[in-house]
């Protein structure tokens, strides 16, 4: 555990200083995830009246349940897709801005804004451009393309809509991920490649990307991690999880099953679930950022 | 680049162009679509040229859907988000990196293990902490039999309850958002890069260290707090789950959350110029602060990842 060399000597100056995050953190981290874990070994009634001790019989009867199975395949199918589709196009992007040498700026300045748009308004966007009725590019769809077009009643359309729109707001952030990654590449080896003759296809696979894969592996997690929660503002406004329940990806369920359904036992196990999942990123992450250093150092 | 390839280069930049164009068009036609009369916006397909109506829509907008209130709480919730993380991280950063106490470890292995715990994994007993903020000691309370003994003890029938309820509230937007580690997180990397002799000058000096941490600190630290700034701005105004949870009344609730009853459900007329035009209104902010703040956002992003 790091400190500087030189410290200040003072007996209650740092607890004051520390107090207000270690009072935070533990209001609203510590005490809601052992009450969550409480709550999730209990069954209780709707109204929270009467809850009996159950031990493990939520976390069964979630992996009973087809339809958690169900949903677990669905967030799997959205995240990957999702992380695959924004990683791609933000790559893309960015070794062709970086190719050439001017307007960078301008071309950041245009690829960055969607990240400050709410992944709810995202939604929302790209439910007007892919509403089976009135929707431009769906109409575009189904005149040029023959596609029985219709996300309201398909779930897989459905499921399409909800990933471009997730897609959609990831690719600026990776762009501005790749670009500083690739600017970061010394220049120097790039051209001794093209001065053994590799061509700039070549130096992009044996050079950039290998390169480039600290960065790549930091922007999957936290692609990852974006399409498991932070997407809950699209699913809520553009499908509610349907149709039939094609989009109800985990963070959604957590929600309908909490807040709509009551079942706080399950809702609960659910959380655990997912923070145990969350926590297991995390600590692989720090793993390998670990590796990372030892290997440059 | 290297070599010279105009074939390739024509290339790159036609599919550059194209790529923008594909990534800017939702919002070139959102912005189309707020400029149009209903009769226009609900053909099939809608056109592609401007109309003259963008303002009649943007007044409809904020007057449909209580825009002024909601963008209100959206930009306090987002301030006030951002102005607490930044300043309860700085001074836990401070407090970890300067000084040496015994509880120093504890402070950071605590602090460090909710990194990267989003609110979205602990929606529920959250709200509950929320619409209870004295639960825990509620929980003490009863536990200790303390009614009985206070019955007891002043030969009355006693309930004492403990309650102080979060929802809507602008505390209960901000404060639960408010608990984050990753600001502490890059507060304390960059300390750790602050020279050495800094301190040591400053204590040599005499200077307290409250006096080195406002004035060698603080300004040492300005482009970070910028980044954050921008980071945590847009992250509080797109805030989603938690205000919808939070808040029922709509007075209360932010423009986010408020601009799903602007859009038009089946049975309705079909206003999607009016959604539209409110979508761009509360867009707006956190676009602007990034495409102003460009440089530090970039930065502040890109720091995150070491």
């Amino acid at each position: 555990m790091l400190r500087k060399r030189s410290y200040f000597d003072s007996k209650r100056l740092p607890y004051l200083l520390i107090l207000p995050q270690i009072l935070v953190t533990v209001t609203f981290f510590y005490w809601p995830a052992v009450q969550g874990l409480a709550q999730s070994f209990m069954l209780s009634d709707p109204f929270g009246l009467h809850s009996r001790f159950v031990l493990f019989d939520n976390y069964i009867r979630l992996f009973k349940d087809p339809l958690y199975l169900r949903s677990i395949v669905i967030t799997l199918t959205f995240s990957a897709s999702t992380a695959a589709l924004a990683i791609t196009t933000g790559l893309f992007l960015a070794t062709l801005a970086n190719r050439i040498l001017r307007f960078k700026n301008i071309i950041r300045t245009f690829l960055i804004w969607p990240y400050a748009v709410a992944p709810a308004i995202s939604g929302i966007l790209w439910l007007f451009l892919l509403h089976p009725s009135f929707g431009v590019v769906a109409i575009a769809v189904k005149k040029y393309l023959g596609v029985d077009w219709n996300p309201v009643l398909r779930g897989s359309d459905a499921m399409v809509m909800v990933i471009l729109a997730s897609a959609w707001k990831q690719v600026s952030y990776n762009f501005v991920f790749f670009m500083a990654g690739m600017q970061a590449i010394p220049k120097s080896l790039i051209e001794a490649a093209a001065m053994d003759g590799a061509g700039p296809f070549r130096r992009f696979w044996t050079i950039t990307l290998p390169l480039l894969s600290p960065t790549l592996f930091f922007v999957t997690v936290m692609n990852i991690i974006f399409s498991f929660f932070e997407t809950f503002g699209i699913i809520h406004t553009v499908t509610q999880g349907g149709p039939g329940g094609a989009t109800n990806i985990l963070v959604y369920k957590v929600y309908q099953d909490g807040f709509i359904g009551l079942n706080l036992g399950s809702s609960s196990a659910q959380s655990i679930l997912l923070m145990a999942l969350i926590i297991t990123i995390t600590l692989l992450q720090f793993k390998y950022v670990e590796k990372k250093v030892q290997y440059t150092g | 680049m290297v070599e010279k390839t105009p074939i390739l280069d024509t290339l790159t930049y036609l599919l550059l162009m194209l790529g923008i164009l594909v990534v800017c068009f939702p919002i070139i036609y959102t912005i189309i679509a707020a400029t149009l009369p209903m009769e226009e916006v609900s053909k099939v397909p809608m056109p592609l040229i401007p109309g003259d109506q963008f303002w009649v829509n943007i007044q409809a907008a904020w007057n449909q859907g209580d825009l002024g209130t909601q963008l209100f709480n959206s930009f306090i919730m987002a301030s006030g988000i951002t102005i607490g993380k930044i300043v309860v991280s700085l001074l836990g950063a401070f407090s970890i990196v300067y000084f040496d106490y015994r509880f120093r470890t504890v402070a950071f292995v605590t602090v460090f293990c909710t990194l990267m715990l989003p609110v979205e994994v602990r929606i529920l007993p959250t709200y509950e902490m929320a619409a209870n903020l004295f639960g825990p000691l509620q929980h003490v309370w009863d536990w200790l039999h303390l009614n009985a003994l206070l019955s007891w003890f002043t030969n009355h029938d006693i309930e004492v309850s403990l309650d102080w309820s979060l929802l809507d509230s602008y505390t209960g937007l901000i404060l639960p958002l408010v608990a984050s580690a990753t600001c502490t997180f890059l507060f304390r990397q960059f300390f750790l890069t602050v020279p050495e002799e800094l301190c040591e000058a400053a204590k040599m000096d005499g200077a307290s260290p409250m006096v080195f941490f406002r004035k060698i600190l603080l300004p040492l630290s300005k482009t970070n707090i910028a980044a954050l700034v921008v980071i945590e701005f847009v992250y509080g105004w797109n805030q989603y789950l938690w205000p919808l949870l939070i808040t029922t009344n709509p007075k209360m609730t932010t423009a986010v959350i408020g601009l799903k009853n602007l859009i038009p459900s089946p049975e309705d007329p079909p206003d999607w110029h009016i959604a539209m035009a409110g979508a761009l209104l509360v867009m707006l902010p956190p676009i602007l602060v990034v495409l102003f703040m460009q440089r530090w956002f970039v930065k502040g992003l890109v720091e995150r990842e070491k």
